[in-house]
């Protein structure tokens, strides 16, 4: 008699949702480095730790910790996205022009600008998809074009007298001691979507799977065409989101707003230990990295240091957070 | 053979016809408008767009053919040399720039200078001033200075905090503006009134978060040097947050038409105003004088700064909000 072997079944994705298993250096690394920047500028400063000072740090970190989302759901595919800051000012312009130039009722106008970011998203997608362009020339054209079309709309004026419910973000309720803007309340839970969606939901693993290995992903029946276009497009979307919470943040449609996002959610991402190579990484690590920037910026003003060490030790960092992610790639 | 020569002929012909079109061509050439070129650090601060329209604006009235470039970034040197070679070869007969790069760009401004064009600066003086036939500017250190008059004239005998939100290391621009301040308001560098010094590249959302976090660090401050009105705007969206807005004198300059407005709503109490569009008139103005007579402009001139605030104080000269809105650049 002869035995039949059993037919061939596809590859299993390579995380396991639902197993727990002890955090690797690369993941844990970004927390211990938030706790170790908090724990060094408690002892410099009384000021550091009061509820006061982690909103104000919370709300400074916000607009860049929002696009690093959408940035961070780019690079697991392998891509980058250096339009994102231009992408989102053009979004703040486009609403609050039409909320204040052509009289368009404000929720209608946020909507517009939300999806004049997606538009550009879904350009970067389709560019990326169809044309065969690698990510980074796509949006480096994007960038530029994005940020042409800003200045032409605005005529390079700030855009001011912005209706109240534009501004509701803005607004702070409090928890205790503290003032808590809304924004930062919408950032924490944008972040839990996504680490949720990422984690326990079949696209969160298909896009894992696509930039872990593009070659399995399509024999697994993935269309990463489809996929691509739809994480560019979101992340589109999620930069009009941002475009909303700088506006209510600073009061004005800022023509010059946005022109180093780019490289700061980038920082943000690399920080977190998501790889740039794609498929591995998480979204938790992403507010960590968009923290540890904010916590050096806010400790380094309250113990006097100049400005120009704040970019040196970010600079630092990223280079440690590549390394030390690397390293443990390499002992796996 | 029979083709040779006739090859040779037409040879001839092609060759004559091209010479007789490149005579007239140069000679059209010279019944050409006379061309001035104006090279911008960037074509995004509102200030080098609105030098770009006074400049538009001096050219249709003197009749000057305008030719504009830009950096892609401040400090994009590499932009600015290929543009002066490529206005060199336009046949610009005058350059008007404002120099991203003071030292670097210095090179390629002596080998327009040697082709005979006239070069000016205008805003920021290259390193050395020499290097540009002329230089039509604000002078940032006096702009400084006027505000930190005003500071310690309004503050009177209350002990000073100050916080300064300046530009970025090393910018000309905003270590003249900032050392101006600190003479104006009588002090040193590192004097303990400073209670706090962070950059914000003259951008809105870092002036704010430069003004929260040095809030945290001394929530007595009671002066603001600003490096600019965006800046400055920043600052007092972080002030009204803290609920300090009426405690805290903020200087700026630029005197940008936004700028005064935020004077006149009392959120600035004074700025420096300068003319941008006055630099690029009296370069286009002066490349079309170069162009008739051949008379070349040098020197320093100064462009002029006045103080703009509503709450006049005593020693200090100062012009009225109306004036400034007059006067204003931008919209």
């Amino acid at each position: 008699m002869t035995t039949r072997s059993a037919p061939p079944v596809a590859p299993a994705p390579v995380s396991r949702p639902h197993q727990h298993r002890m955090p690797t250096i690369a993941e844990a690394g970004p927390l211990i480095a938030l706790i170790a920047a908090c724990a060094f500028f408690f002892t410099q400063t009384h000021r550091f730790l009061s509820f006061q000072n982690f909103s104000l740090i919370l709300q400074q970190t916000m607009v860049v910790a929002v696009i690093a989302i959408g940035q961070t759901l780019i690079v697991l595919t392998a891509g980058i996205d250096l339009s994102c800051g231009m992408v989102m000012a053009f979004g703040s312009i486009v609403m609050t022009k039409f909320a204040v130039g052509l009289g368009v009722p404000p929720v209608l106008a946020i909507l517009c600008g939300m999806g004049a970011s997606a538009l550009f998203g879904l350009l970067n997608g389709v560019l990326v998809t169809r044309i065969k362009l690698p990510s980074f020339i796509v949006t480096l054209g994007t960038l530029n074009i994005a940020f042409a079309l800003t200045q032409i709309y605005s005529n390079a004026e700030t855009v001011s007298n912005l209706p109240d419910a534009m501004m509701f973000l803005g607004n702070t309720f409090s928890i205790g001691p503290a003032e808590v803007t809304y924004g930062t309340v919408l950032a924490l839970l944008m972040y839990l979507a996504t680490w949720f969606v990422l984690r326990n939901t079949v696209p969160g693993r298909h896009l894992y799977a696509l930039g872990n290995n593009p070659e399995a992903a399509r024999l697994m029946g993935l269309s990463s065409q489809r996929i691509l276009v739809c994480v560019y497009t979101i992340a589109g979307f999620i930069y009009g989101i941002a475009a909303l919470l700088l506006v209510s943040r600073t009061g004005v449609g800022d023509p010059q707003a946005g022109q180093t996002e780019n490289l700061d959610s980038i920082t943000a991402v690399v920080l977190g230990g998501t790889s740039l190579f794609g498929g591995r990484g998480s979204i938790v690590g992403t507010l960590l990295g968009a923290l540890i920037v904010g916590v050096f910026r806010n400790g380094l003003t309250l113990i006097g240091v100049s400005s120009v060490y704040q970019v040196l030790i970010t600079g630092v960092l990223v280079i440690l957070a590549v390394a030390a992610d690397k390293l443990s790639h390499r002992r796996a | 053979m029979k083709t040779r020569p006739c090859a040779a002929l037409a040879r001839a012909a092609m060759l004559s016809t091209a010479v007789a079109a490149a005579l007239c061509a140069s000679g059209t050439h010279a019944a050409d408008k006379v061309v001035v070129g104006l090279i911008t650090k960037t074509d995004t601060n509102p200030f080098f767009v609105k030098m770009k329209q006074g400049a538009e604006d001096a050219a249709k009235k003197d009749g000057v053919e305008l030719r504009t470039a830009a950096g892609k970034f401040d400090g994009d040197n590499a932009s600015q040399v290929n543009a002066i070679e490529n206005m060199t070869a336009a046949g610009a007969k005058a350059i008007l720039i404002t120099p991203s790069d003071t030292k670097a760009i210095v090179p390629a401004i002596k080998k327009a200078r040697s082709a005979g064009v006239m070069v000016i600066a205008l805003d920021t003086p290259t390193d050395p001033q020499e290097a540009t036939d002329a230089l039509f500017a604000t002078d940032n250190f006096k702009a400084g200075e006027l505000i930190g008059e005003y500071a310690k004239a309004a503050l009177g005998s209350k002990p000073a905090k100050i916080a300064t939100l300046d530009l970025a290391p090393g910018i000309s621009v905003g270590v003249l503006r900032h050392n101006g301040f600190l003479k104006g308001f009588g002090i040193k560098e590192g004097d303990p009134s400073i209670v706090c010094s962070q950059d914000t590249r003259g951008d809105r959302a870092k002036g704010q978060t430069a003004m929260e976090n040095c809030l945290q660090k001394a929530p007595g401050i009671n002066v603001v040097y600003t490096i600019n009105e965006p800046a400055a705007a920043g600052a007092y969206r972080a002030l009204k947050a803290a609920g300090k807005e009426k405690d805290v004198l903020i200087v700026s300059i630029d005197g940008g038409c936004e700028g005064v407005r935020n004077v006149k709503a009392g959120q600035i109490a004074a700025t420096a105003q300068q003319y941008p569009l006055k630099m690029a008139a009296l370069g286009v103005e002066a490349g079309a004088e170069y162009a008739k007579t051949g008379k070349k402009v040098s020197g320093y001139k100064d462009t002029g700064v006045t103080l703009i605030t509503d709450k006049p104080m005593q020693g200090v000269d100062s012009k009225d909000t109306k004036f400034g809105l007059e006067n204003c650049w931008g919209s």
